[in-house]
């Protein structure tokens, strides 16, 4: 009897440990950035605040990921020792190549997103719907939808709900809650394009 | 919150001169590829469509007028909403503009049968632009696919940039001027105006007034957004009478 138990335990066990941690992995490619940035070196040492890097344009569009002029601006010469910057220096500062950043939040082409309409009139903080992502000290791997080549941040319901946050993300649905507990809900063509 | 609009067009007829900037202006603006071999005027796709209309008189007597027909944005009872399975077309209650959600619709094309103005159009065909064309698409206008409905919207990606460069000076409201569809800013006539049809010191708005002005099918009821207008009798005539008798109706 508690033989029958324990494995009854052990299968259960192991079939949530599939689903959960096996089951996400086999569903979403993951990609490693081209560098592994530290955001909360750069914000304590550079810049407190994120506008800094990620910066409005004149006219009101969002630059997103800065450049490679923007970090050549300070890393034309190593200003630490680590191997980290060395390797940044050398494989995209001094022969001038622009990394390929992989956007977390990049949206399908049918979304139409104004930053500035949401920072500036809506005073939406970066991180209600980023994250504390100024706060980490290295880049999560980017997980991929392989058949969309969609971010797993914009597109697709944790399989396990376990230490996510409930409010804020970038899914349809956490744009639509946030629109609908304001009544800033209006039409699909409001957001889509 | 600023007031509720209702954005409309007006379109002088006696001023089209038939050239088709318009639509030219309108493909470019919204990701409308060149038509295939295949289509013919029902298979093809596009949101303006300037038809050729006469007087059905003998020469001396014979006249010929133009019409600019798109999406009449209806404002009361809008056809294709209703029938729509999929709650993909909407009204915009801030814009008054109806609105086409291409990744929403399932192709059964129940609004193109309800809509009274031929003013919707069907993706037979996956979009396909000729080699380097494709660096000329809108990054404002998502392109449709295969077996989607589509129609215009009034350049939303332009009211979208509009409400940006509002929202980067601090305001809700946007610049009027900063707001004018493809086709209003390409017709070299100046047949074609846009505007808020519920601000009474608006062109359009006045135009909407004038006694030559008269929407296509109004006796319909749905309330149509653009407002035509001509001096001449038998042009207004032909707005109320769909087919002439005989005739190959109001096709081109």
């Amino acid at each position: 009897m508690i033989g029958g138990k324990i494995a009854f335990a052990s299968g259960m066990l192991l079939a949530l440990a599939g689903g959960w941690l096996a089951f996400p992995r086999i569903l979403y490619q993951t990609r490693q950035q081209p560098v592994n940035f530290s955001h909360k070196v750069h914000a304590e040492k550079a810049g407190a605040k994120c506008e800094d890097c990620h910066s409005f344009r004149d006219d009101g569009t969002y630059a997103g990921i800065p450049t490679l002029d923007k970090c050549s601006g300070c890393h034309t010469a190593a200003m630490g020792t680590t191997a980290e910057e060395k390797n940044f220096i050398d494989q995209y500062v001094t022969p001038n190549r622009e990394p390929q950043w992989l956007s977390y939040a990049q949206q399908p082409e049918n979304v139409y997103f104004s930053h500035i309409a949401h920072v500036k009139l809506g005073h939406v903080k970066c991180e209600q719907c980023h994250g504390n992502e100024g706060g980490t000290g290295a880049l999560r791997p980017y997980q991929q939808d392989p058949i969309s080549g969609y971010s797993r941040d914009i597109w697709g319901r944790p399989v396990a709900p376990v230490g996510l946050r409930n409010e804020g993300g970038m899914k349809m649905d956490d744009c639509v809650n946030c629109h609908r507990r304001q009544g800033l809900e209006y039409s699909c063509l409001g957001c889509h394009k | 919150m600023s007031a509720n609009k209702r954005y409309g067009m007006s379109i002088d007829i006696d001023k089209c001169n038939g050239c088709g900037a318009c639509m030219m202006a309108c493909a470019v603006e919204n990701n409308i590829p060149p038509a295939p071999e295949a289509a013919n005027d029902r298979r093809g796709v596009t949101w303006i469509r300037v038809y050729k209309v006469d007087n059905h008189l003998a020469y001396p007597e014979r006249r010929t007028a133009f019409v600019p027909v798109l999406c009449q944005q209806c404002g009361h009872d809008t056809p294709c909403v209703h029938v729509c399975p999929q709650q993909a077309v909407d009204v915009d209650p801030e814009t008054g503009i109806v609105g086409q959600m291409p990744e929403r619709c399932l192709g059964c094309r129940y609004c193109m049968v309800a809509c009274p103005y031929h003013a919707r159009y069907f993706n037979w065909w996956d979009p396909k632009w000729p080699a380097g064309m494709e660096k000329t698409l809108n990054p404002d206008v998502a392109p449709r696919m295969r077996g989607v409905v589509e129609k215009c919207n009034f350049c939303h990606g332009r009211w979208h940039a509009a409400q940006q460069k509002a929202a980067a000076a601090g305001q809700r409201e946007i610049d009027a001027a900063d707001y004018v569809p493809a086709c209003v800013e390409a017709c070299p006539t100046g047949a074609l105006r846009f505007g808020d049809l519920s601000d009474s010191s608006t062109e359009v708005a006045q135009d909407a007034q004038r006694p030559e002005s008269f929407r296509l099918l109004e006796k319909i009821g749905t309330e149509p957004k653009i407002h035509y207008r001509s001096r001449r009798d038998w042009v207004r005539e032909i707005a109320s009478a769909p087919r002439p008798e005989g005739k190959d109706g109001l096709r081109g």
